[in-house]
């Protein structure tokens, strides 16, 4: 028995061996990174893997990483944006499976201050040395909820504006030029005013805007307070605020200024190419949604935003406890977020730089777009940035506003009125734990 | 296995004599032979069943009966607590019904279809392997770009459907906003990607009916469709009640078409118009409430072995049977 036991005893080993460096590989073992401190000698080749959920237009910042890193060798991978952090949380969870450097999308992000022990604490690496570049509020998200760690250095802020087509307002009888259309809104209420002598100008086939639900998100996330309270309790149902701008939306079905379409899903997207509404709520990033619709150069121009600014979107990236080498991908991190990288992934992808000293930067605040019919993007999107008041975001701020979001797509459906809509909505959100 | 071995040496009567112990081990070594492969051989696949079908199944059903949410680390036991709300569920309730409503809408008359097809391509035919293949096309394509390209025919604003409703004067519908239009629209979906399928089946059968069957009947004078209903049904109905089973059971899972029709919302419609029971269980364990999800996961099985027995005894009850 012994003899047979050790002819076993040879392959068994060497197959278990390569199981275990199978699972090193997939970057799985949460225990010997805790200490942080582990540093692996220079000399070894190391794989990063990097998860996003669209084109972060990073490739070229990964070569120059390797010029520094000669023995790193950076893989990326990309999912669905849902998916990617429904992934994430439970990729986190099970202990496996995780990317070394992740991205957080601020409508998530809430969802992992909570649990700072999943992530390494960037101050090890200190990279809380950074703290000082950043707009303050875009810093403070990535700091964990009882503020012992620093777990996400931000990419881009989604400073707010308004996309609108010249050719529609026009023959409306509106202003075409992008500061008198501005001017025409400085808030909700006049937003509502000029689509009602949008619809008085009897444009064949084009609404004022495509649907109210951006709208409602862009005013909640005005207001000082959203969703959550400052102890990240949902408020939605009792924050005035919030009701206000649903009060909004409705105002602007009932006058009749709504497509009734969602934002992204298909015939929304030929909308922007086709022309059947006139004005949406615009993020920076938004303008790349736009282009790859193919409009058309100068189609549709950029304006400011009623009630003076605001932020929609935006990342944060992260490194999971799982991965194996902390310290190459925080100065990864460092290096993708530096000021040099976010000017050009400002200039190449329209992802606004949360570096407020940018913001003064020729490169950023002198860019104009020639889409959007040489539109000074820098100057309107960083003028968004700076003027907004930070709000806490909470876990399930994305349910959230989905819930009460679709509610307005049922009042614009004419399924339901204003209030068995909002009742409904309000049903849903207490279902969310 | 091995491990069974020492046993069987020991029921072995003490009082045979011991004599050439190697005689005896290569007669048990062929029994172990002749008794044991077989199961050796159909071990495979019940060990894979045990480890992606029993156990994910008597899992779920053990997270069925906790609070048992991803981010938190304890998971208290809670009985039926989960079966309870799912009871009292308007949502819940809601699914089912949307999900026997498509079920209907999409395997009655497919099933009819394909029986059609099969029996017209049952006969002499030019090119026959051509429209057979022909026949299997929509099922060999991705699910994703059936129900893309379905959702832009039915787009309320530049839909094909909604044009052509135009040329005729008729306004368009908005297709993804109520309940039946709704339902309509993604039971075309399922039935263009399986009405190909069960007619292939279906065809298979029917090329097993004795042809002197059918030759009598032309000589007695029996048209086509009345061979069709007194010779070929009775003959497959077991294949018949196969592809019923199938077919319902496939039904009563839809998950892709929903989520993705007109746009990638878990709810399936603003209104949940067209949320089935899987989008349901999908949409709760995205919320990472996995007991309440496997709490719906468990009433779907039994909702799916209800459904497929009722239909079984009614497809068996249909009258026919050549005698």
């Amino acid at each position: 028995m012994r003899k047979l036991r050790h002819r076993f005893l040879a392959p068994m080993v060497a197959v278990s061996a390569l199981a275990l460096g199978l699972t090193a590989c997939g970057g799985g073992d949460a225990e010997t990174a805790g200490s942080g401190g582990t540093a692996s000698p220079p000399a070894e080749k190391i794989k990063l893997t990097v998860g996003l959920f669209s084109d972060f237009h990073y490739a070229p910042l990964y070569e120059e990483f390797k010029k520094t890193h000669p023995n790193v060798e950076i893989v990326e991978r990309r999912a669905q944006f849902n998916d990617h952090h429904t992934n994430l949380i439970t990729q986190l969870t099970t202990g496996a499976g995780a990317a070394d450097v992740v991205a957080v999308e601020g409508g998530y992000i809430g969802a992992f201050t909570p649990v700072p022990d999943k992530f390494h604490n960037l101050k090890e690496y200190g990279l809380d040395k950074r703290q000082s570049e950043y707009l303050d509020w875009k810093w403070k998200l990535g700091v964990s909820n009882d503020g012992s760690s620093l777990l996400g250095l931000g990419t881009d802020v989604g400073g707010l504006a308004m996309c609108y087509r010249p050719d529609l307002f026009k023959k409306a009888g509106l202003p075409t030029d992008r500061e008198e259309v501005g001017a025409l809104w400085p808030t909700w209420d006049a937003y509502i005013e000029t689509g009602k002598k949008f619809v008085a100008g009897k444009v064949e086939g084009a609404k004022f805007t495509d649907g109210p639900g951006e709208h409602f998100r862009a005013m909640v996330e005005q207001a000082p307070i959203g969703f959550y309270d400052a102890q990240y309790n949902i408020v939605a149902a009792t924050n005035p605020d919030v009701r206000k701008a649903y009060d909004t939306g409705v105002q602007m079905i009932d006058a009749g200024l709504s497509a009734n379409l969602a934002a992204f899903s298909p015939p929304w997207n030929t909308g922007i190419a086709k022309g059947t509404f006139a004005t949406m709520v615009c993020p920076a990033w938004k303008t790349g949604t736009i282009k790859d619709q193919k409009p058309g150069e100068g189609t549709w121009d950029i304006a400011a935003v009623p009630g003076g600014g605001g932020n929609q979107g935006g990342t944060h990236l992260m490194l999971p406890k799982q991965g194996k080498h902390p310290k190459e991908a925080a100065a990864l991190i460092d290096l993708l977020t530096n000021k040099e990288s976010q000017i050009k992934l400002f200039t190449e992808a329209s992802a606004l730089p949360s570096l407020p000293a940018l913001y003064d930067d020729p490169a950023v605040k002198d860019f104009v777009n020639p889409y959007f019919g040489n539109a000074p993007i820098g100057k309107i999107f960083t003028d968004a940035a700076k003027a907004l008041k930070p709000q806490p975001v909470g876990p399930k701020a994305g349910d959230v506003l989905q819930a009460i979001g679709n509610g307005l797509q049922r009042v614009d459906q004419g399924k339901q009125n204003a209030e068995e809509a909002w009742a409904q909505a309000l049903k849903d959100v207490s279902r969310i734990k | 296995m091995a491990t069974r071995a020492p046993d069987r040496l020991a029921a072995v009567p003490p009082n045979r004599p011991v004599g050439p112990r190697r005689r005896l081990r290569r007669h048990l070594v062929h029994q172990l032979d002749v008794k044991g492969s077989p199961y050796a051989y159909v071990a495979p696949f019940f060990l894979l069943f045990s480890a992606f079908g029993l156990f994910p199944l008597a899992y779920t059903a053990w997270v069925s009966l906790h609070e048992w949410t991803l981010l938190q680390d304890e998971h208290p036991f809670v009985g039926l607590e989960n079966f309870r709300t799912l009871l009292a569920d308007d949502y819940f309730w809601n699914a089912t019904f949307n999900t026997l409503s498509i079920g209907v809408l999409s395997t009655a008359p497919q099933l009819l279809l394909a029986i059609w097809l099969a029996h017209l391509l049952n006969r002499p035919l030019r090119a026959q392997t051509f429209f057979r293949i022909t026949l299997l096309l929509p099922n060999v394509t991705s699910v994703v770009a059936v129900v893309v390209i379905f959702s832009q025919l039915f787009g309320r604003d530049f839909g094909m459907i909604n044009w052509v409703f135009s040329l005729v004067g008729v306004d368009g519908v908005a297709w993804n906003e109520g309940v039946l239009s709704s339902h309509f629209a993604i039971s075309t979906m399922i039935m263009w990607r399986w009405t190909g399928y069960n007619a292939l089946i279906f065809l298979a059968a029917m090329q097993a009916v004795p042809r002197e069957l059918y030759e009598a009947a032309t000589i007695d004078g029996a048209s086509g469709m009345t061979q069709l209903r007194k010779i070929t049904i009775p003959m497959i109905k077991p294949t018949i009640i196969f592809v019923v089973i199938t077919s319902t059971i496939g039904a009563m899972q839809i998950l892709a078409e929903p989520l993705l029709f007109s746009s990638y919302i878990i709810t399936g419609g603003v209104d949940r118009q067209y949320q089935t029971l899987s989008l349901f269980i999908y949409e709760n364990f995205t919320k990472l409430d996995f007991g309440y999800a496997s709490a719906i996961s468990w009433m779907m099985f039994v909702f799916i072995v209800v459904v497929a027995g009722i239909n079984y005894l009614l497809t068996r009850r249909g009258k026919g049977g050549l005698a």
